[in-house]
């Protein structure tokens, strides 16, 4: 059976004003597996997968997502793709006028259409317990620390069980044992779900931990490809320095 | 990258606003109204604003009042007075204060909300769940918007008739009874139907504005600033504009 390929993109372009961001970006993964993307601060991380997420449209290039090209979408058929699609932002992007569990209860009655209240109930909990936060459930945001915001994103993230899930520097500003942890509830959710995901850090253990792939980026493209051991071991300095 | 011209920009802003209210529109009648943020808007917007507005409308009784008495004496025409003060407050005065404070208020608050909810991305984040957020913030604000403002007109219009009796009473001593019977004879339908409906495209501009600067927000928490601030001048100008549309089109309707 050939594998999948759940995104693939080829030769993408996009530029904010006069000023380039991706410049022939291309990727593909594959159905059920990790993909890490390396690369330094302002390289287009972010604007990659905003592209994939259909939040931004890219100006040339093309970018495939279960084998439909998102540029081409309508607003219907853009919806049933973020249904499928979670995404994890940079800056946890939590609702600031909900407390956390109404934050977990949004997408659920909205995008599932759940209307037992036990039932959200349950699935908030049992997603906050996987992120170690089943205390906060009746804070407000602005009432959690850096860390707890991060995994609270991830959390709502989670809840709907996506089957492909962009993940925007997960642990970036958590300790090391959380960081850990995050890292491995990500392949968790890979083993279990068989999310496919796209992962962009900064922090090498969890690219160590979760990476089937990675990728190093590098001024709006895509500079070099392979497995974890394969780049560590890479003779390229630019591509050493980021295992360090 | 091609220049652009002031007038090239004003066009673009110009579309933006449309396409804004196009969605606005599609968004009304779709499947899943959010009721409960509806009424949680309605609530917010009516409560926020009762305070100033029951304030300005009986200050701006008193103050008519206080204004009118000596010259209104010097032809001996005290008694018109309540009828005076009705008439200019209810026709033209209260809806506009009152939008203009509801601009300063409630379209600036909605500016910054929004605004901020853009700028940390949690309006994309609403987007990328495959939820909504025009339907859940934008549809909600406008509408309850476009039925507060009405109705918190109309409640300062009762103020100003208060602030007015007050005044009246203590330099004339004129009844309760009377102050009302003069007040309220003196006005028909010419005068009620055109500024109450005056107040509800009041309320649609000062939702529409403030949603429509609070999603246009992108740029750092700067341009939270900037989007309250432009929502209060620009819902302020439309308000002024849709007043002399509707003072047009009503006198064109009722007196031609
Ligand atoms: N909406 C936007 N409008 C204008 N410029 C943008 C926008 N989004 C991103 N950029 C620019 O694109 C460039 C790449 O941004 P991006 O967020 O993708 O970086 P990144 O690789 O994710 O970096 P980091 O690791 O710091 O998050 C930056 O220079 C940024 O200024
Ligand atoms: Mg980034």
């Amino acid at each position: 059976m050939a594998t999948e390929k759940v995104i693939e993109i080829e030769g993408l372009k996009k530029s904010f004003g006069d000023k380039t961001v991706l410049n022939g970006m291309s990727l593909f993964v594959n159905k059920g597996e990790n993909l890490v993307i390396l690369g330094k601060s302002g390289t287009g991380k972010s604007v990659t997968i905003k592209c994939i997420a259909g939040l931004l449209t890219q100006d040339e290039g093309s970018l495939k997502v279960f084998g439909e090209e998102v540029k081409n979408m309508n607003e219907e058929q853009l919806k049933a793709l973020r249904n499928r699609i979670g995404f994890l932002f940079q800056s946890a992007a939590l609702y600031d006028s909900m407390t956390v569990r109404e934050n977990l209860a949004f997408p659920l009655k909205r995008v599932a259409h759940l209307k037992d209240k036990e039932q959200i109930e349950a699935l908030c909990i049992e997603v906050l317990e996987a992120v170690g936060l089943e205390d906060a459930i009746d804070k407000m945001p602005a009432d959690l620390s850096g860390g707890m915001r991060k995994r609270m994103g991830l959390a709502r993230t989670l809840i709907l069980k996506p089957e492909i899930i962009l993940y925007d520097e997960p642990t970036t500003g958590l300790d090391t044992i959380t960081s850990r942890e995050i890292s491995k509830l990500i392949l968790d959710m890979q083993e279990r779900y068989q999310t496919s995901a796209v992962i962009i850090t900064h922090d090498m253990s969890c690219a160590k931990i979760t990476a089937d792939k990675v990728m190093v980026m590098n001024e709006g493209k895509c500079v070099a490809e392979g497995n974890y051991e394969e780049l560590e071991n890479s003779s390229d300095q630019f591509i050493q320095s980021f295992f360090k | 990258m091609p220049v652009q011209l002031p007038f090239n920009q004003t066009l673009i802003k110009v579309a933006d606003q449309a396409y804004f209210l196009k969605s606005f529109f599609r968004n009304i009648f779709k499947k899943g109204f959010e009721w409960d943020e509806f009424f949680r808007q309605l609530y917010v917007i009516g409560y926020r604003s009762i305070g100033i507005v029951a304030l300005t409308g009986f200050i701006l009784g008193v103050v008519l009042t206080l204004q009118s008495i000596p010259s209104f004496k010097a032809f001996g025409a005290e008694g018109y007075i309540p009828g005076m003060v009705s008439v200019s407050v209810i026709r033209e005065i209260g809806p506009v204060i009152i939008a203009l404070i509801c601009a300063g208020k409630i379209a600036s608050s909605i500016g910054a909300e929004l605004g901020s909810m853009s700028v940390t991305e949690q309006i994309d984040a609403m987007e990328v769940s495959g939820a909504n957020p025009v339907q859940f913030l934008v549809v909600t604000r406008i509408l309850a918007c476009t039925i507060m403002i009405p109705l918190l007109t109309v409640f300062a219009d009762g103020m100003a008739l208060v602030g007015s009796y007050l005044a009246n009473a203590a330099s004339s001593g004129i009844s309760l009874h009377l102050f009302f019977y003069k007040a309220t004879n003196i006005l028909d339908y010419g005068d009620l139907l055109p500024a109450f409906i005056k107040t509800i495209f009041f309320g649609f501009a000062i939702g529409f504005i403030g949603c429509f600067k609070g999603f246009s927000a992108n740029g750092g928490t700067a341009s939270v600033g900037t989007a309250a601030n432009s929502a209060v001048v620009t819902a302020s100008v439309w308000i002024i504009i849709i007043d002399a549309i509707i003072v047009q089109v009503g006198n064109s309707l009722l007196y031609s």
